[in-house]
């Protein structure tokens, strides 16, 4: 009987180790995923309808040939900086004239994060689409590369991407086949970060901000300066002003 | 109609046609692989023209897979009864059309290996999502159509069949226009008079497309057209041909008095280089003047004027296409009105746009399908029009 005993407590103890055992490892093998998991997920609450992300863009700082922004935008997103017209470009600068005075200008032209975005009407998918806070994107996921955002968007905001992709920056996925453009750096102002054009502009022409809290100071200045939407006629409503056009 | 005798070579000479198309669907779908592989970067388009030489082909067939039924219309709705007898051929050859203008659309997708996506990820307001129900309901409405022709006891459900088809290809065709229709800020789309001018041509091109299959399958089998027949139709062809061109004047007339489309309209009719001259001599000229002459001309509208007609139609199809989609893109949007535009992205400045080869083998590629599909139904089903006892009743009562 002794014997018996003595099997049956070694046997338990063993079948203790073993739990034991499996416990720990099961915590080890879980335990990253599930730091990955938290860190990709980022903030677990929505994004609320009550912001409206905007930027202010005075057009008197923008100075004439300096492209910081363009070079910010392309560092912080993993474009190549490339100009042939099968490159990506989500920033621009734009050298203007006016036909009438001859008075010239330049100003920086990206995604004007519309309101009533064209693009995400005609999306078939569904892929274009707007978040609460008035960002526009394009789901990589869904995106099946027909370009028709492309032929909707007033602003020519928008990029193919032409070729295989190498290198990218794993908070901005991208995809070959895929329509790309400005995400307003989405991932930077979820950490309450600034995009990075507002932030590499050194001469502070781009003023990033909520635009529906009365009290920002986006808000306190489009209240007191003049500035414009461009092609407000077509009523879209888009998120980025533009001062002295 | 007249038969000749029975040439013990033609079952070659249908092998021989089937293995053309089936090398030339092989140079498509190798086409579409190499875009897969490399990316469109292998297109000659950019994010300027972002609708290429694959879109004139795919829209062409869209377009002229709605207008091939209007024999089955007239037949079936009108009730013509010269023209019932026409109506599975045209049917089958709606179908095909429309396959083939499908293949070109989803290969040259950037990711065609998410079509299924399409499916599953619908957005309503989307004039893109509407046409894929629209594409899906006329193959399935047309098919049904054809059903009740073909088959006896279905023979009751012509009429109501017909008519759903007559419905359902007025919307589709609506529906092409309307892609471009709602491109608000372009300079080159933003009509309501699209829809209509999509319709009539459809009309125009998809009789010219049944004038060519009719002509070779008449010629296939011996026969010759009967006259009479022959003299409607290609009377009706004409004024379809004429109300297209009217349609895209008063398309170019509106633009012209309005003054924010001026520099667009010098554009695409004056100084834009190839696109003048595709529209002048390609649709104008050739694909519209010399069909009408050959088809109104007394003495003139023999057989073989009214297959040159089509012809020349069908090559008036894809030059107004080419200059519809390709320079309408061409020329840069109106951002910022008043200005004087330069960027590096091409603001301001005409889009330059050179077609690659992997694009027409494509484009090629798609039209193969479609004479794979009527090649091998003409053959295995029977669609060969029988008009011998309506021209014999015909010639009687004249």
């Amino acid at each position: 009987m002794s014997d018996t005993d003595a099997l049956i407590g070694n046997t338990d103890q063993k079948r203790r180790q073993f739990l034991k055992t499996s416990v720990g490892a099961a915590a080890v093998a879980v335990a990253p995923g599930m730091l990955l998991f938290d860190m990709a997920h980022g903030k677990s609450e929505p994004v609320s309808g009550k912001v409206r992300w905007g930027m202010l863009i005075d057009t008197a700082k923008c100075k004439d040939g300096c492209d910081d922004c363009v070079k910010a935008c392309n560092k912080e997103n993993g474009l190549s900086g490339g100009l042939s017209p099968t490159d990506s470009q989500w920033i621009r600068k734009v050298e203007l004239k006016d036909m009438r005075s001859g008075r010239e200008l330049a100003l920086p032209m990206m995604c004007q994060h519309c309101a009533e975005p064209p693009c995400v009407d005609v999306c078939p998918t569904g892929s274009s689409f707007k978040r609460a806070d008035g960002i526009v994107l394009v789901d990589k996921h869904i995106c099946i590369g027909c370009r028709y955002c492309m032929m909707a968007c007033p602003y020519k905001a928008r990029s193919f991407v032409h070729e295989p992709l190498h290198d990218q920056k794993p908070d901005v996925p991208r995809g070959r086949g895929t329509v790309e453009s400005c995400t307003m750096c989405v991932h930077r102002v979820d950490k309450g970060e600034q995009p990075a054009c507002a932030e590499g502009c050194k001469n502070k022409s781009i003023m990033f901000g909520n635009l529906n809290d009365p009290e920002s100071e986006i808000s306190r200045k489009i209240r007191t300066v003049a500035s414009v939407q461009i092609r407000a006629d077509l009523g879209l409503n888009t998120g980025i002003h533009y001062q002295g056009l | 109609m007249q038969a000749r005798t029975f040439n013990r070579n033609e079952p070659l000479y249908f092998y021989a046609l089937i293995a053309v198309g089936l090398l030339v669907l092989l140079a498509g779908l190798y086409a579409a692989h190499m875009m897969e592989e490399h990316g469109h970067i292998i297109t000659g388009m950019n994010n300027q023209i972002v609708w290429g030489m694959p879109h004139v082909f795919a829209i062409f067939m869209i377009v002229a897979a709605s207008g091939v039924l209007n024999i089955a219309s007239i037949g079936s709705v009108f009730g013509k009864a010269a023209y019932k007898g026409r109506g599975p051929l045209a049917g089958m050859l709606s179908i095909a059309l429309l396959a083939g203008g499908l293949f070109v659309l989803m290969l040259d997708l950037g990711r065609p290996d998410r079509i299924i996506v399409a499916a599953t990820h619908y957005n309503v307001t989307s004039v893109f999502a509407w046409n894929i129900l629209l594409y899906s309901g006329l193959f399935t409405f047309v098919a049904l159509y054809m059903w009740s022709l073909m088959e006896r006891r279905m023979n009751p459900w012509i009429k109501p069949a017909g008519l759903i088809v007559f419905a359902w290809r007025i919307i589709l065709t609506t529906g092409t226009g309307l892609i471009f229709a709602f491109l608000v800020a372009r300079q080159a789309y933003a009509s309501p008079i699209l829809p209509p001018m999509f319709l009539v041509m459809s009309f125009a091109w998809g009789m010219a497309v049944f004038f060519i299959v009719q002509s070779a399958m008449y010629s296939w089998n011996g026969k010759i057209q009967d006259p009479v027949l022959l003299s409607r139709m290609k009377n009706l062809l004409g004024i379809f041909v004429l109300g297209a061109l009217y349609l895209v004047a008063v398309y170019h007339l509106t633009n012209l008095y309005f003054a924010r489309q001026t520099s667009f309209e010098h554009f695409i009719l004056i100084d834009g280089g190839i696109y003048p001259w595709l529209f002048w001599g390609g649709y104008v000229l050739l694909g519209s003047a010399l069909p009408l002459l050959l088809i109104f001309t007394p003495g003139l509208n023999g057989p073989r004027s009214v297959l040159f007609a089509s012809i020349l139609t069908i090559l008036g199809a894809f030059s107004m296409l080419y200059v519809f989609i390709i320079g309408g893109q061409a020329f840069p949007l109106d951002i910022f009105p008043g200005y004087e535009v330069k960027s590096s992205f091409g603001d301001g400045q005409i889009g330059l746009y050179h077609p690659s080869h992997w694009e027409f083998l494509l484009g090629f590629g798609g039209l193969s399908i479609a004479f794979l599909i009527t090649t091998i139904g003409v053959r295995a089903l029977n669609f060969v029009p029988q008009d011998k006892t309506y021209a014999v009743d015909k010639r009687a009562s004249d």
